[in-house]
């Protein structure tokens, strides 16, 4: 077990391009950290730059309190699970998991202990025979985390190690990877760029983006205090609304959001303090499909109705989402399956303004 | 047709053809049928070029030297007592093995290599190692033979630069030997080390990231992920190799034709010396059907192998 720390790591790779453009991170021991963005963010880079598959190009990493810039993946003492699972073929089940321990020279009786006890904790005891050729997908990551956990290593590396499996079976092992980190609490970096998968496992998740982290915090920070414009949009499924607005005086001294000429609604006043500086600015609103309710008269401070007309509507059995135009800008809200919406209609929505967000038009930087 | 009892347009006389048309349809859609007919050009040049003159050639070889009475295995007999045969097939075993030893060896090592090599440069380097392997091989071992010929030999030359005498490169023949297994090496190394270099092409990069993290240092990657997932490619190209070197003619033929003393013949070079020169081509045939037993023995082996192997890793 031990701590991780990545100290303005840059990697650039020939040509001069650059993956990682110097990130900061610490990661505590036992803690889960999920580094998540989407393709081409450089989490795969950092994680393989940990791993010390990928060479630093500058900056430094440290396990453990030891700087391992320079210390092949085999020393640092580190346990990776890639996509692919990267399975020996022609090995057997025991063999594969075994293999790290052999080539440590681990004595028999000890290595077929921790094989037993780690098959015992993935439920993979009766596959022990068999060739990797013979495991479904789900059985082949179970191995693959097995591999890991009989090291018993500082640090588990995972890398996507989900994204070959099937919707199903991805939920199931997402809740096994939970499990066997409650078990055997090492400290884990995982990246995956399913913010779900972030959301579920994380203590803290990691926000890449572009090669930079956009924000480090845990889920709830994530999602209820979002640092940018990308990281509102990132975090949440379906994805935030953004709708161009101008910050205006209200009504009794307060400050209101001008979306539209009929849309205008007062901002709490708990906020007005915050948002006071941006009065008359062009800025950008970004409010939850989750926030937006269908108006049933029982509003509470701080929620406004609004009538806009249906788009597309979506049941999903526990939930509906409706789909809207305001002046071009899509909009989506996830409101009560009881609802009587219907395409072409108008609906009369709630907004709760107290979960609003107001963000810089050019930087994305939420204020 | 929902209904399943509507008959085509055109009545019953049309439906009887289709129904006719349809079985022979039917005949030819079936897949081995299909399969069959598209395979008979090339079943039947086999059957022609090697199926005919195989037997023909068992047939030849139970007869006697003038070709006109059933000899029996005599042929086989005679060959085995005869102190020259005896050494054509430890020549043959040592020249076959060795050199196939040899080329997997070098091939494997340059594969790797060039393996290493990052892009272009890897091309150039592929391109110019492929060289003795595109060069007609009679062609090449002229060459060869000029610089082993005993007065202007190119090696020679530069031994005695060093102040090191002549060598008598095809005179003597242990050294005529390993000049014969030296240029079927130079010749089929090339060959290996295509093979290999696909094959480690092949090996997933993953692998080594994995094994890496597990521990292994460079040797036991090699060891632990390069050679198992490489086994069928080598045993393969072993056996297609250990073919064709045994058959070898040419290198011997021009080399050395056998010489000295008969101690460089191979089975191909003694089988022409035999039939062809000597007339005897019963003796012929019988000489160049030792190599049957052997290679069908060698063959067996390594695909029961390589068919056990596949069945594993196979995904």
């Amino acid at each position: 077990m031990a701590e991780v720390s990545v100290r303005k790591v840059v990697k650039e790779y020939e040509g001069g391009v650059q993956a990682v453009k110097g990130i900061d991170l610490d990661i505590a021991d036992h803690e889960f950290v999920v580094l998540v963005g989407p393709s081409g963010c450089g989490k795969s880079t950092t994680l393989r730059m940990i791993a010390g598959l990928e060479e630093i190009t500058s900056g430094e990493i440290w396990i453990g309190g030891d700087v391992v810039n320079d210390v092949p993946p085999r020393d640092r003492d580190i346990a990776m699970v890639f996509q692919n699972y990267a399975l020996y073929p022609h090995m057997s089940v025991f063999d594969n998991m075994a293999f790290g321990l052999k080539l440590r020279k681990f004595p028999k009786d000890e290595i077929k202990r921790r094989v037993d006890d780690a098959a015992r904790i993935l439920d993979i005891v009766p596959l022990l025979d068999r060739k990797p050729r013979a495991l479904s997908g789900g059985q082949r990551q179970r191995v693959a985390m097995g591999r890991a956990i009989v090291r018993n290593p500082k640090v588990f590396l995972f890398d996507e190690p989900l994204s070959n499996l099937d919707a199903k079976l991805r939920v199931q092992m997402r809740t096994e990877i939970k499990k066997v980190h409650q078990t055997i609490p090492t400290t884990t970096v995982y990246v995956t760029h399913d913010q779900i998968e972030a959301m579920t496992l994380a203590d803290r998740v990691v926000v890449m983006n572009g090669g930079v982290i956009e924000q480090v915090g845990t889920p709830q920070e994530l999602y209820h205090n979002p640092a940018s414009r990308f990281v509102a949009g990132f975090i949440g499924s379906p994805a935030m609304n953004f709708l161009p607005c101008r910050i205006q005086d209200g009504a009794n001294g307060g400050l209101a959001v001008r979306v539209t000429d009929s849309i205008i609604v007062p901002i709490p006043p708990a906020r007005v303090d915050r948002y006071g500086a941006y009065k008359g600015k062009e800025m950008v609103l970004g409010i939850r499909p989750e926030h937006l309710f269908e108006h049933r008269d029982h509003g509470k401070p701080g929620w406004t109705r609004v009538d806009l007309p249906v788009d597309v509507v979506e049941p999903m059995g526990m939930e509906t989402m409706v789909h809207f135009f305001v002046e071009g800008t899509p909009v989506c809200a996830r409101i009560d399956p009881a609802t009587h919406a219907a395409p072409g209609e108008m609906l009369p929505l709630t907004a709760d303004l107290n979960q609003m967000h107001l963000m810089l038009p050019d930087t994305g930087r939420v204020v | 047709m929902a209904d399943g009892t509507s008959v085509p347009i055109g009545g019953l006389a049309s439906a009887k053809s289709a129904g006719r048309k349809t079985a022979m349809q039917k005949f030819a859609q079936r897949r081995s049928t299909t399969g069959f007919l598209l395979c008979l050009p090339l079943i039947l040049l086999v059957a022609c070029f090697v199926v005919y003159p195989a037997f023909y050639a068992i047939y030849l070889s139970m007869l006697n030297k003038k070709m006109t009475a059933f000899v029996g295995l005599g042929n086989f007999q005679f060959l085995l007592k005869r102190h020259t045969f005896q050494l054509v097939i430890f020549q043959s075993c040592l020249f076959a093995i060795t050199a196939v030893v040899l080329k997997a060896l070098l091939g494997f090592t340059l594969a790797h290599l060039m393996h290493n090599i990052p892009g272009k440069n890897q091309k150039i380097w592929r391109g110019l190692l492929l060289v003795p392997w595109v060069i007609p091989l009679a062609l090449s071992t002229l060459t060869w033979w000029w610089m082993f010929d005993p007065s202007y030999s190119a090696f020679n030359w530069v031994l005695n630069q060093f102040g090191f005498a002549n060598v008598p490169w095809l005179g003597v023949g242990w050294i005529a030997r390993f000049c014969t297994i030296a240029v079927n090496v130079w010749y089929g190394t090339p060959f290996f080390m295509i093979m290999y270099l696909a094959a480690l092409k092949s090996v997933p990069e993953q692998l080594y990231e994995a094994s890496a993290i597990d521990g292994a240092n460079a040797v036991q990657k090699l060891f632990f992920v390069t050679l198992p997932m490489m086994r069928n490619i080598i045993s393969i190209t072993v056996l297609f190799s250990l073919i064709t070197t045994f058959a070898d003619f040419d290198i011997v033929r021009i080399l050395t034709a056998g010489g000295p003393q008969d101690m460089t013949h191979v089975f191909a070079t003694y089988a022409f010396q035999v039939g062809i020169q000597s007339g005897d081509i019963p003796l012929g045939a019988a000489d160049s059907l030792f190599m049957f037993p052997i290679l069908a023995f060698a063959a067996f082996f390594v695909l029961r192998g390589v068919t056990k192997r596949t069945k594993e890793i196979a995904a």
